[in-house]
């Protein structure tokens, strides 16, 4: 199987131990992963801040790179979303502005085959049980559109559960959002900071080492705002623990 | 809308305040969660919850599709039930005909059934203007009334007050309007209640004039419907001799047979009820019971312009049930009275903008105040998608376009304020469709991390001032996937 990794622009730039951690594990699965070095964004932040025609060019930049590839996998809740939910609804929109199928058409390949990591392991490679070993308490952050988006539901749990010395604690409040949103951080700060904040003594009242999530962007704020609020806990993203063996165990 | 929203603040600064509020953040946190998790309840004891939902979605659709014909069915009706029908364009004309048909009676005063239409025209205001006293009815209605405030909630509008306040604003409030608090009022739930029933008593027997909204109106018999659980609204639909109601031209829907699936809907997902303890139903006039005399105000207020768009004119099949604002961690912060409208929460930062455009700060700022979480569409009963029309109104903000006003296709221009943004933007679609200049550019970020400041300067602040920045790796991923053969010569090879 010829597999793409979609590592995304902020993974690429800020969080390459991630994107190491999705070759390794996916290799030790016996999949033959490549990363496709033209690839860059998938344009979520220009089209959720409102610049959609900004979004187009991207968008075909992205099925230009990834439409060859037998399944493209990313570590990303948002971006997968942005993919399978919002490419489409992209080229409903130029239809709808009479600008014709070209972007539907241009887009349509990516869209089915483009799976966020969790989706990829439990749904393609039929497993849950990937071989880790992550001795630490851990507390599960389900972002928003991974869990209302994607629909991931109980797959990053399972995976988690599976890890061998890993101790999983339920997190209050879990399906609220952490108040990242993108440029909404930016915009609406106050809220978007007292969101943070909440979310970071949710996590802290479960007395886990880390804080685990399935999108580093959402973990960029959470983990600033533990940073700031100078909490003992550590974002990680899931790739990193699934990654994590008894011969090479992360950190 | 209201002229007491003019000139709000954008939201980020509206906001600010309530974020730094402990008591009305504690008012609001315990509120919403409390109705939150009654809500998840009532929703899960329905089997077929998603099949109304979509037949509620489907239901409205259908009706606005075709809601000219709607409404002149529905005026029909009406007229042939013994009311008269009027038709408003603006909150303005609303006003007018509603101080006009009060002014025909020779009555200085009405009661009033808790109705969004008329907070969204500032009928009471307009009321007062010419020196008609309007009574809110609804107990949340009369503390707000009460206190000179400010609705902060569609079902619930008092919920930024806690008892303690409420019981300060009846001692000192209730003797201005008619009959004063009980003397040693506490602040129990039943002490409350039993001096707002004294307080409004008196003001139902009196009332020669009510005055109502509609939650849903029959175009087929011309019978409108209004729900509620305090009894307040039957007594006002039923005690006055002139009942006037005020409605937005949405609310229709074709037959009796669609009330089914609202009235299943609405109760459980605003209270959390599975039935909700007023259903009251009226078609005219009765001859010896009930009102004599019917008017019923048919509202636009920017609703038929709010229809022509293609995206944003899911926002009209809201039902005004709440639900949204109890899910949303914005709103939970924020507070009602940031969003500057009858309408706040998610379904207000769609509806307000659409309503009165984008033009005034507030508005244009309003599709902003969310963090396209989704908790809102997943538990709204008509399956309004609020992150796809935030995300429709954002790109009206900064790219302007085609929108209708006032019936008339106008292209609007970007607003200002986004120059900046917008250059980033170009700047950012520029480089990723370079992906060598894309690298080059980490790799400057990367060489040069020594140098990063921990906090930012400027617009940066914005982030580094609750938020520690994010370390640059020694190298971009690609790096070193390039270096290593994509870790295949990585030294202890992790391929």
């Amino acid at each position: 199987m010829r597999v793409a990794l979609f590592l995304t622009c902020v993974n690429d730039t800020l969080y390459p131990d991630t994107g190491r951690a999705v070759v390794k594990l996916l290799t030790r699965l016996g999949v033959d992963v490549d990363f496709p070095m033209s690839q860059t964004c998938c344009g979520q932040a220009h089209y959720n801040t409102g610049y959609r025609h900004e979004a187009e060019p991207l968008a075909r930049h992205f099925s230009d790179v990834f439409r060859d590839y037998e399944a493209i996998v990313t570590p990303s809740g948002s971006c997968g979303a942005m993919v399978r939910e919002l490419y489409p609804r992209m080229g409903e929109r130029a239809r709808a502005e009479g600008r014709g199928e070209g972007l539907a058409a241009a887009l349509a390949p990516v869209v089915p085959k483009t799976y966020e990591l969790t989706e990829f392991l439990v749904d393609v490679l039929g497993v849950t049980d990937v071989g880790a070993y992550y001795p630490h308490t851990v507390t599960y952050h389900p972002t928003c559109h991974g869990l209302r988006g994607l629909g991931l539901g109980d797959r990053p749990r399972r995976l988690l559960e599976a890890v061998k010395g890993l101790e999983l604690k339920e997190l209050p409040g879990a399906d609220e959002c952490c108040g990242f949103g993108g440029t909404f951080a930016l915009k609406n700060s106050d809220v978007s900071a007292a969101m943070g904040a909440d979310k970071v003594r949710n996590a802290e009242s479960t007395g886990a080492e880390v804080l685990c999530a399935a999108d580093n962007s959402c973990l960029m704020h959470i983990g600033g705002t533990m940073g700031r609020l100078e909490s003992g806990m550590r974002p990680v993203h899931i790739a990193e623990i699934l990654a994590s063996t008894e011969e090479e165990p992360a950190v | 809308m209201s002229g007491t929203f003019v000139g709000m603040p954008a939201f980020p600064k509206a906001a600010h305040e309530a974020v730094g509020n402990p008591t009305l953040r504690g008012n609001l946190r315990h509120a919403t969660h409390t109705i939150r998790a009654k809500r998840e309840k009532a929703v899960a004891e329905v089997s077929d919850w998603a099949e109304l939902r979509e037949a509620g979605k489907r239901i409205k659709d259908r009706t606005l599709r075709r809601l000219d014909h709607y409404l002149v069915q529905l005026e029909e009706s009406v007229v042939a039930a013994g009311g008269t029908v009027h038709w408003a364009a603006d909150a303005d004309e609303a006003n007018e005909i509603v101080t006009q048909l009060v002014q025909m009676t020779g009555e200085t005063e009405v009661v009033k059934v808790k109705s969004m239409a008329t907070q969204e025209i500032g009928l009471n205001e307009a009321l007062e203007a010419a020196g008609i006293r309007a009574y809110e009815t609804d107990l949340a209605e009369l503390i707000v009334q009460l206190g000179k405030d400010r609705p902060s909630h569609i079902l619930v509008p008092a919920i930024h007050r806690n008892r303690g306040e409420i019981r300060d604003i009846f001692e000192r409030e209730m003797s201005e309007w008619g009959r004063p608090a009980p003397e040693g009022l506490t602040d129990t739930p039943a002490e409350l209640a039993e001096a707002a029933r004294l307080h409004l008593r008196e003001k139902f027997l009196r009332a020669k004039v009510g005055i109502s909204g509609a939650n849903f109106m029959v175009a087929d018999t011309g019978t409108l419907v209004v729900v509620e659980s305090e009894g307040n609204g039957r007594m006002c639909l039923t005690l006055p001799e002139t009942l006037i109601s005020v409605v937005g031209i949405e609310k229709i829907v074709p037959t009796w047979q669609d009330l089914e699936v609202f009235l299943q809907t609405l109760p459980r997902s605003s209270t959390a009820e599975r039935m909700n303890p007023y259903t009251s139903t009226w078609t005219g006039t009765t001859d010896e019971d009930g009102p004599s005399t019917f008017h019923l105000v048919l509202l636009d207020n920017g609703r038929s312009d709010t229809l022509a768009d293609e995206v944003g004119r899911q926002a009209l099949r809201c039902i005004r049930c709440s639900a949204c604002l109890n899910v949303c961690p914005v709103y939970e912060r924020a507070g009602g009275h940031a969003y500057g409208s009858v309408y706040p929460g998610p379904i207000g930062a769609i509806l307000s903008p659409q309503l009165r455009g984008t033009e005034s700060e507030i508005d244009a700022s309003l599709p902003y105040a969310s963090s396209l979480c989704g908790a809102c569409y997943e538990v709204c009963p008509v399956a309004i998608d609020i992150p796809e029309v935030l995300v429709h109104l954002r790109e009206r903000v900064v790219q302007g376009g085609p929108v209708v006003r006032e019936g008339n296709k106008v292209v609007l221009k970007p607003a200002k304020g986004h120059a900046a943004e917008r250059a980033a933007m170009r700047a950012a679609r520029w480089t990723f469709a370079r992906p060598g200049v894309l690298r080059t550019g980490q790799r400057a970020a990367s060489r040069t991390r020594r140098l990063h400041p921990r906090s930012l300067p400027g617009p940066g602040k914005a982030w580094s001032g609750t938020r520690d920045l994010p370390a640059v790796p020694a190298e971009p991923f690609r790096d070193w996937w390039q270096r290593t053969d994509g870790g295949r010569s990585e030294k202890g090879g992790s391929k």
